[in-house]
């Protein structure tokens, strides 16, 4: 393999990193000012406020290795949807609380197995920004699990809108498992793991807490993927409308 | 009886006058100790006035944190939104000290019942309008605030002291986004003089009413709740600002505006309290849109609160069988 498709494969592996936590900050910052406790509120744009510092990171690292062409900005603001790599799961929008909050356990988990295992990547700059970023999934993971406990053993209402929620995101997760070319070469250089290697614990983690939430493991024989190779929902482009919306009108502005 | 009465009244008597002797001496007042009914509904209306301020604070910029135009800026909007709900928790608390809960303070608020600040009633057009929020409101609030670090009642002058400290790092973070903007494209330059055409009125308003026209001032200030007049604050408030606009190389939209040598401050025009009459009294520009969604929010968020009560509950009473059972 040449060095410059192993520049590539990394970029493109960096952007799926930096996407996900970009695309999930963003849905989480729609929230502000209205959640259904000043709390909540307080610890939504927490959230969101980690995860759009770790895109940051990410995107960062992967402007310095595509060469510096782009900065991690212009990453953000000036790809397009086909350019994007996030999972469809964080684009899904808000919904009610129970949607939000299904969707981010769901995420969660999937992403404190994937950033322990990055955390010892062969890559030290991977290794160290998936460190600092593991602290935090750890309490966003304590947070999104314990409100799924919270509504799915709260009342009758709050119990039916967290299974329907499960119901209606349960076909995101598969993708979350899938391994393509790109993973198989960031796992041969020991950069990243493949990611079908800790879907028994992210079932075992979500099973966990789905089973004391009293709710119940949907029998989904559907699933929808394609984020990674930039085919997304119909949802992800009016976000992008919403948040590139500056820098694509004024495309000569520093901010 | 009549004996108990008068007993009663002459220690009454006392209480205020020891009250009031504290109060001389700069001794806090705190949550246990007597204080007279006047100033703790003085204080529940000012705190939780201030409190609401906080979170209605976070719609209009809530606006535009989806637009944010770079991840430095969303990171910083962020973090500035998450201040403003701590701000409000720490004041929603400090307001419960004087026997008040807080969704009573919230129920109020969206019957109406209770006032937020004004400022919060305008539109939030351009990205430069959260600089100049920053810049000018933050700006405002801090100077209202340091004041109120000196307040006689304790948790409330202790909350302030934490709050000043976030709200000047958002100030200079809005002056930031001036500069910026100020110094950047045409088009920038546009919405930067904008802003500041249509936030530098209603940010002196923000002082209140003018000093003869004040209805709680002169009890407050016996009190201590409040230290520095109205007018004071906003003549200080101007007479910083001033420099900062023409350093930004922005047009203050009044032109009575200029140094007085002689008084050693900015003389200004006429504020229009007509305005503010109307826009305090619910007919400005965004009260009903700002209302419609702190009540949406809240009503939509009743199924979890209510989910997170019977949670507890059931957790309550199953510690308290495992108890039962272990014994």
């Amino acid at each position: 393999m040449t060095v410059e498709a192993q520049r590539e494969a990394l970029f493109e592996y960096l952007l799926r990193l930096g996407d996900n936590a970009l695309i999930l900050g963003h849905r989480l910052s729609e929230w502000c000012g209205k959640g259904p406790v000043l709390e909540e509120d307080i610890a939504l744009s927490n959230i969101a406020l980690d995860l759009v510092g770790q895109s940051t990171l990410w995107l960062e690292f992967a402007a310095t290795v595509e060469g510096g062409a782009r900065d991690a900005d212009a990453l953000a603001f000036k790809r397009d949807v086909l350019d994007w790599r996030n999972f469809l799961l964080v684009e899904q929008p808000n919904g009610d609380f129970a949607h939000t909050i299904v969707r981010q356990f769901l995420f969660d988990c999937f992403h404190v197995e994937l950033l322990q295992a990055l955390s010892k990547s062969a890559n030290q700059e991977i290794a160290g920004i998936a460190s600092k970023a593991l602290k935090e999934a750890l309490y966003h993971r304590r947070h999104s699990g314990q409100w799924v406990i919270r509504l799915g053993d709260g009342t009758e209402e709050s119990h039916a809108r967290a299974q329907a929620a499960l119901d209606a995101l349960w076909g995101y997760t598969r993708e979350l498992f899938e391994g393509d070319a790109i993973d198989e070469m960031m796992m041969q250089a020991g950069i990243a793991p493949d990611p079908g290697d800790f879907e028994e614990n992210w079932k075992q983690a979500v099973g966990a807490v789905l089973a004391e939430a009293t709710l119940t493991v949907p029998d989904a024989n559907w699933s929808i993927g394609g984020g990674k190779k930039g085919i997304h929902s119909e949802h992800l482009g009016f976000l992008l409308a919403e948040m590139q919306f500056l820098p694509r009108a004024y495309p000569d502005a520093q901010w | 009886m009549v004996q108990s009465q008068i007993t009663g009244n002459a220690s009454e008597a006392d209480e205020a006058a020891r009250f009031q002797s504290k109060v001389d001496r700069e001794i806090k007042i705190e949550p246990r100790d007597w204080m007279p009914e006047g100033y703790r509904k003085t204080l529940v209306r000012q705190i939780s006035q201030h409190a609401h301020s906080e979170i209605v604070g976070m719609l209009p910029e809530g606006c535009w944190v989806t637009r944010a135009p770079s991840l430095r800026r969303k990171v910083q909007l962020l973090a500035k939104i998450q201040d403003e709900g701590g701000h409000g928790l720490y004041l929603y608390s400090a307001a419960e000290t004087l026997g008040t809960s807080r969704a009573e303070m919230i129920d109020a608020l969206h019957e109406g019942r209770a006032k937020y600040s004004n400022i919060f009633n305008y539109p939030v057009l351009s990205w430069a309008d959260i600089g100049a929020i920053g810049w000018l409101v933050d700006g405002a609030a801090i100077i209202n605030q340091i004041a109120l670090c000196r307040c006689s009642y304790g948790p409330y002058a202790r909350a302030m002291e934490r709050i000043c400290r976030e709200e000047s790092f958002h100030q200079r973070q809005g002056y930031e986004i001036m500069m910026s903007m100020a110094f950047g494209t045409k088009d920038q330059k546009r919405m930067a003089q904008s802003a500041l055409d249509r936030w530098w009125w209603p940010s002196l308003m923000m002082f209140g009413p003018s000093d003869r026209e004040s209805a709680h001032s002169s009890q407050s200030m016996q009190w201590k709740i409040k230290r520095v007049s109205n007018d004071d604050l906003r003549q200080q408030f101007i007479d910083m600002t001033v420099p900062q606009a023409d350093y930004l190389g922005l047009k203050m939209p009044d032109p009575d505006l200029k140094w007085n040598e002689e008084r050693g401050h900015y003389d200004f025009g006429a504020i229009d309290w007509a305005e503010l009459k109307r826009v305090v009294s619910g007919d400005g520009p965004c009260n009903k849109e700002r209302m419609t969604a702190r009540v949406k929010a809240h009503e939509d968020g009743a199924w979890v609160r209510e989910a997170a009560a019977a949670y507890g509950e059931k957790q309550r009473l199953r510690k308290q069988a495992a108890k039962i059972a272990a014994e």
